[in-house]
């Protein structure tokens, strides 16, 4: 590279834009971290929209038949209609835009040290495709016939049939808002490539890239390779519901099992493309917190690597009872298990980590501990579904709803909260107060458990899901398993009225919060070296890269942290 | 201050330019989403499904000449490439609109096959190949609109003396949407295999 290229890569420009209107800074900006904040409050509004409809449904289990508060009677067309978009809600509009897109976006530019993503305005297009498809989603509740209740997993015919689902546009709008979806985060997802690709800081080599972000980017490959054949079959859906065709339909020839390959192709990948961010932001506020180097960290690559590949080969775990050829079944079973593997060496490894560490038992990890705990157990129940002979009891009970809880609320709720609390400084520069996210978060992580322990017992006792009012069923009306209904119902309640707390928390911080200096946590990564919050361009001067990310209480040094932008000689 | 863009789109720790990158990741992507497809079609032909025979009721002419317009404007894509890397911009410019010419070409034999098709009764809902051949040239056809659409918004660009990087970007897309052309080609056209 030129000498007089070198000069152009650290100078930065940035400080001589003009101050922008309010147009073009909170509406339409190009700025990563302000659509980094778009995406975290859309996501945010969204995961309260998803949270009230989980209320209105465990109502209705603990209470069949009452008329819920602020909703009014549960019939089975609103019980499938709520559960099916608490289901997409969540894992499109909430998991994905808050973990990968709000905090890729924020720190992918801050922690590879450049002033923002490759393609600015790409970047804003992204967000306002995602914004479309919320609306349009939103849109799906209240037109004739109300939003989709085919379940999240939309399998023709019930899907592509209006004279099944009851719900014409509402199926139409709902595919549509996927779809729509799908391309803002492909969108995204080639900002965020390049951007870790190409726009690194001098001297920072891959090795010295933050778990953080190799993992939302290896998240965003995985999506982009595997969504792609979703995307057809999205179109196919949506052409038999609204043309007439019958790719799903065995009447005309087509086949409602493709629609299911099509969907778990790009399913079960997608729940590590969820995994995969929280875990790398779980790893660096591990190391943060221990004071300790990272344990493991080319291995703890690969192995996302071999899980990212592996995650491709094992989807018709999800269809083991779906008229699949048992033998194949048999080739599944073998992928399904072998994949534990690699993720339990993630969590060995962070486990090594926090081995002999000085732990700070700050908030963010506490949530990162607890995510550790909690996914273990989704995790290992996974295993036991993965075992076809098992499935064939399990499959659509609530053992495998109560697998995928414990899986998905560490990765999205967990996640989200280890994040928000661990980077709130750096985005809004003012601390949040301890104790009440302390208060928070024993009010989230207990109840949490008191509501999904006891759905595997209900999966145990033969509950199937999807089931608008077990009075219809004697053999599940028992006064012992209502008891059970109820008690996880209470705990929700109790749990989201604990969230009033992080609201508050959150809100008064953001305005009235002690200050926060550049380094509240003193971490290595870069964007710890500019002031909270950021100014418009990052970095006053931009930073070049003498070490990895994880030099903490280095033999030899007085500071027990060692920033990647410390020259070699200086103490 | 110019409007040259944050440090980081100049940047290029691969040494390969982002703009290239950028684009591969694109083609990476469609290549699943058209390949899920082809991968249905072909699973349906395989099964026996009826009505795949049909592919007899395609025109080979027109297919075939089609295949041939689109590889003609790759040629003259790569030739406009050569041009701006030369400098000439206005050789870049008039090849550009060359591929352009050819990809309203290709559009006016679809219109032209479409039509005839719809009137001998073989719509989209006959049975489940003429499902998959408008929608696969159907949604193959919009990709080569856009890339129309882009080519002739980069070619005023070219001609005002910047953006020559997007030349080689274009090319490369309208290089994918071609490819994918020469595998629906043989699937749509070519009945006995």
């Amino acid at each position: 590279m030129s000498e007089a290229a070198t000069a152009e890569q650290t100078e930065n420009h940035a400080e001589h834009h003009e101050e922008l209107s309010f147009l073009y800074k909170y509406i339409l900006p190009v700025d990563h971290k302000m659509i980094a904040m778009q995406y975290m409050f859309t996501g945010l509004i969204m995961a309260v929209i998803g949270g009230f409809f989980s209320y209105v449904f465990r109502m209705q289990l603990a209470f069949p038949g009452e008329s819920i508060p602020l909703f009014g009677i549960v019939g089975p067309g609103e019980y499938n209609m709520l559960v099916t978009n608490h289901g997409t809600i969540m894992i499109f509009w909430v998991a994905m835009p808050v973990l990968i897109a709000a905090f890729g976006n924020f720190l992918i530019p801050l922690m590879c040290g450049c002033d923002d993503m490759v393609f600015p305005r790409l970047n804003r297009l992204s967000y306002q495709i995602f914004l479309v498809s919320a609306l349009v989603l939103i849109l799906s509740f209240f037109v004739k016939g109300g939003g989709f209740g085919g379940a999240w997993t939309a399998y023709p015919p019930l899907s592509s049939v209006p004279e099944f689902s009851l719900t014409d546009w509402g199926a139409s709008l709902w595919v549509l808002a996927v779809a729509l979806e799908f391309v803002s985060f492909l969108l995204g997802g080639i900002n965020f490539v390049t951007t870790a690709m190409n726009a690194r800081a001098p001297g920072m080599k891959m090795m010295d890239i933050p778990i953080a972000v190799w993992f939302i980017v290896i998240a965003v490959i995985l999506f982009m390779a595997s969504v792609g054949p979703l995307i057809a079959g999205a179109v196919m859906l949506f052409m038999d519901q609204r043309i007439g065709t019958t790719f799903f339909l065995p009447s005309g020839g087509g086949d409602p099992l493709l629609w299911e390959h099509l969907f778990w192709f790009f399913g079960h990948p997608e729940v590590y493309v969820v995994l995969l961010p929280t875990m790398g932001i779980v790893a660096d506020i591990i190391t943060v917190f221990s004071r300790k180097k990272l344990f493991g960290y080319r291995t703890i690559l690969y192995t996302a690597f071999a899980t990212g590949g592996l995650s491709f080969v094992v989807w018709a775990h999800h269809q083991f009872v779906a008229g699949i050829d048992p033998r194949m079944a048999n080739v599944f079973v073998v992928t399904t298990v072998l994949i534990s593997i690699p993720i339990a060496e993630m969590m060995f490894s962070y486990i090594a980590t926090l081995y002999g560490g000085s732990i700070e038992y700050t908030t963010p990890m506490l949530w990162a501990l607890s995510f550790l705990v909690a996914f273990l157990i989704g995790g290992v129940t996974g295993i036991y579904l993965g075992a076809s002979a098992v499935d064939v009891y399990f499959h659509d009970s609530y053992f495998v709803l109560a697998h995928f809880h414990y899986t998905f609320f560490p990765i999205t709720i967990i996640g989200m909260f280890a994040a928000i609390t661990f980077w709130f400084p750096k985005m809004f520069g003012r601390m949040m107060n301890e104790t009440l996210g302390k208060i928070h978060f024993w009010g989230t992580f207990i109840p949490f458990n008191c509501i999904f322990l006891p759905l595997f017992f209900l999966g145990l006792a033969g509950q199937h899901r999807r089931i608008y009012n077990y009075n219809h069923f004697p053999d599940l009306a028992t006064e012992e398993l209502q008891d059970i209904r109820v008690f996880a119902t209470t705990s929700l309640i109790i749990m989201l009225l604990f969230q009033v707390v992080f609201l508050y928390n959150f809100f008064y911080s953001m305005f009235k919060g002690e200050k926060a200096p550049d380094n509240p946590w003193k971490a290595n990564t870069l964007e710890w070296t500019v002031p909270s919050p950021p100014p418009h361009g990052n970095f006053k001067t931009l930073p070049t890269v003498y070490r990895g990310a994880y030099e903490y209480s280095v033999p030899g040094r007085e500071m027990d942290y060692w920033p990647q932008n410390m020259p070699p000689d200086e103490k | 201050m110019s409007n040259r863009g944050p440090v980081a789109t100049h940047r290029s720790a691969t040494g390969i330019p982002s703009g290239r990158l950028a684009i591969w990741w694109v083609v990476a992507s469609e290549i699943f989403i058209f390949g899920g497809l082809i991968s249905c079609f072909v699973l349906f032909k395989l099964n026996g499904t009826p009505g795949f025979e049909d592919a007899s009721q395609t025109s080979v002419i027109a297919g075939a000449f089609n295949t041939f317009v689109l590889l003609t404007s790759s040629l003259t894509v790569v030739l406009a490439h050569a041009a701006i890397e030369r400098g000439d911009r206005k050789k870049a410019f008039n090849f550009i609109w060359c591929t352009f010419g050819g990809g309203i070409v290709f559009l006016m034999v679809k219109i032209y096959e479409y039509s005839g098709k719809i009137i001998s009764g073989h719509t989209i809902t006959e049975n489940l190949f003429w499902s998959f051949y408008y929608t696969m040239t159907g949604l193959h056809a919009l990709h080569v609109i856009g890339g129309m659409a882009i080519m002739a918004l980069i070619s005023f660009d070219i001609l005002k003396g910047y953006n020559f990087q997007r030349v080689e970007l274009i090319g490369i897309y309208w290089h994918f949407v071609d490819l994918v052309w020469i595998f629906l080609f043989p699937l749509f056209y070519i009945a006995n295999f």
